[in-house]
């Protein structure tokens, strides 16, 4: 199946779609924190590198399975994020921020100095394991079960912890654990799309993971519309597509890019699906067909 | 008669202000219970303490016989304690229907695999949540409403929206927070009368506090009177409006 796409399709786009497709499930689980719960996560890109190095290390060095190094990942980076959760999770907006900025520098500066991990120089020599429908078959999965979250109880839940977290405790919704739940689900799907990195690209050093990681990945939910999962969506492919497009400008490119969302947030501050619901979708679809009905 | 709810001494300090002093009262099971008492009283710190935001500095809190200090909101919400708020919490972008669905969230666990399989039991709590919804939302006369955002209601019917979702809980005890606050006086009639049916119809005993004295006077059995902390008062509203202290510290105020 992916001869039959490296065949058909250029190698760069190709590759751009893989990226985009990576993105997504990293923006999905930020989503669910910042955009559906409301917890102001800047620190998404240290759950990535977890599961980044966990699965190129049981890959590289333990002879594990690609699926198996992937899961384990993802696993992992969850366990973290539950750990990190239960403690921060108690704090609110900018608190919450720096101290989440503060966890992944940590976990930055930890895989700097990280024997197994190749220090600075990080690691290299990772199979390619990563393949396009590989990709598209997760972001499908996860996308969907996002779907059946947020309209679920459940995903009703987050959303009225972000509008009123004292009122969702009055109506019985045990907030703190839901907090927590979903900042694990977060960093397992940012643990998934970084095993997923690491053997895509080859080779994984701890700057990749930076802070600017972070905030990009942040910029993907924000643009898209916080909250909103075709919003996350376009805004991951966005997001993934400008830097490409922007190479023609070369130096100018963070100046571009800067601008681009300082004028899309001008547009649309509430991001690009932020405020759009299927309902209102439906109702003026609908209000459209009366309206052909009568004229005709 | 059966006590529902009885508060024991109940203190509550915030730094050196003592915003509660002492505070005793027993509500019984089937009775409107008005707490009324000038700004700055102690009387939504009762409402917060009641429903777990906050502890008490000093003091037992009784439910149903069960002591219930030091138990988070979201327990408390779930033995069937509901409230509305004085300042209005809703869930603003979210809509009206959603909102009072929430509401019934205390009533079954939620369950994160149940959700994201779509297993049966969270499909009938589903169901169970949309039933709620629908009979409260027209009991509350917002039924037409249920597809707007929250936020976009007006301010009477955001506080009626708050009622309808505190009901959804099913509760034994509401908690009224200035019900009445920002109605005009024909709102405030039919508030009058909803308040007067969830006790009648749905058994719901309701504790309440208001400023409107007409309103107080009118539907509560019982009353108690908050004075910079301490309970000054309690009694019938025949006693209160009569009683020197009370009309000394607050009802003179007012011009009663
Ligand atoms: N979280 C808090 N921290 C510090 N002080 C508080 C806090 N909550 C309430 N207070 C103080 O406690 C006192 C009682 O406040 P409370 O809100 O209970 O009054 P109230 O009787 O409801 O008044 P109103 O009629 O204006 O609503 C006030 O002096 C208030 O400033
Ligand atoms: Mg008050």
């Amino acid at each position: 199946m992916d001869a039959w796409f490296m065949q058909h399709i250029d190698a760069y786009y190709l590759r751009i779609m893989v990226l985009i497709g990576i993105n997504i499930i990293l923006a999905l689980g930020l989503n669910l924190v910042t955009g559906v719960t409301g917890q102001l996560s800047m620190g998404h890109a240290g759950f990535m590198s977890i599961g980044a190095y966990t699965a190129a290390i049981l890959t590289l060095h333990y002879g594990v399975s690609f699926i198996g190094a992937l899961i384990a990942g993802a696993l992992m980076a969850a366990f973290f994020g539950f750990l990190i959760g239960i403690p921060t999770l108690r704090l609110e907006g900018d608190y919450l921020a720096i101290v989440t900025i503060g966890f992944a520098e940590i976990i930055r500066v930890f895989f700097l100095n990280f024997e197994p991990g190749g220090k600075a120089v990080g690691l290299y020599g990772m199979q390619q394991f990563t393949t396009f429908s590989l990709v598209m078959v997760i972001v499908i999965v996860v996308t969907l079960l996002n779907v059946k979250l947020l309209n679920s109880r459940y995903g009703r839940a987050l959303y009225a912890i972000r509008e009123n977290e004292i009122a969702a405790e009055a109506c019985g919704i045990n907030t703190t654990r839901m907090k927590v739940a979903a900042f694990t689900v977060g960093a397992f799907l940012a643990g998934l799309s970084g095993g997923l990195y690491s053997h895509y690209m080859g080779y994984i050093a701890p700057q990749d993971f930076g802070f600017m990681r972070s905030i990009e990945i942040l910029n993907m939910v924000v643009l898209g519309g916080m909250g909103s999962i075709p919003g996350t969506i376009i805004g991951a492919a966005i997001l993934t597509v400008l830097p490409e497009m922007l190479r023609i400008v070369a130096d100018y490119r963070l100046l571009f890019y800067g601008a681009l969302l300082v004028i899309l947030m001008i547009f649309r501050p509430n991001g690009i699906m932020g405020d759009i619901r299927v309902y209102d979708l439906r109702k003026r679809w609908q209000t459209k067909e009366v309206e052909t009905c009568s004229k005709s | 008669m059966q006590q529902i709810m009885k508060l024991e001494g109940i203190t509550q300090e915030f730094g050196g202000l003592r915003a509660l002093d002492g505070v005793d009262l027993e509500i019984t099971r089937g009775e409107i219970f008005g707490v009324i008492g000038p700004n700055g009283a102690g009387k939504t710190t009762l409402f917060n303490i009641i429903t777990g935001i906050y502890v008490p500095t000093a003091g037992n809190l009784i439910f149903n016989g069960q002591k219930i200090n030091g138990f988070p909101p979201y327990k408390i919400a779930s033995l069937g304690i509901a409230r509305t708020f004085q300042n209005i919490r809703l869930f603003n972008r979210l809509s009206v229907e959603d909102n009072v669905k929430i509401g019934t969230f205390g009533l079954e666990k939620i369950s994160f695999w149940g959700s994201l399989l779509g297993l049966p039991v969270e499909k009938k709590a589903e169901r169970e949540a949309k039933e709620k919804s629908d009979r409260f939302l027209q009991m509350l006369g917002l039924y037409e409403k249920r597809h707007e955002y929250a936020a976009s209601l007006s301010y009477g019917e955001q506080r009626r929206l708050e009622i309808a979702r505190a009901l959804a809980l099913d509760p034994v005890l509401l908690l009224l927070d200035e019900p009445a606050a920002g109605m005009n006086p024909a709102e405030k009639e039919e508030l009058m009368d909803l308040i007067r049916k969830i006790r009648d119809e749905l058994k719901i005993t309701v504790l309440l506090v208001e400023h409107d004295m007409n309103l107080v006077m009118n539907i509560c059995e019982r009353i108690a009177v908050l004075d910079y902390g301490r309970k000054i008062a309690e009694g019938m509203p025949e006693e209160i409006k009569n009683d020197e202290r009370v009309i000394m510290s607050y009802l003179g105020d007012l011009g009663e």
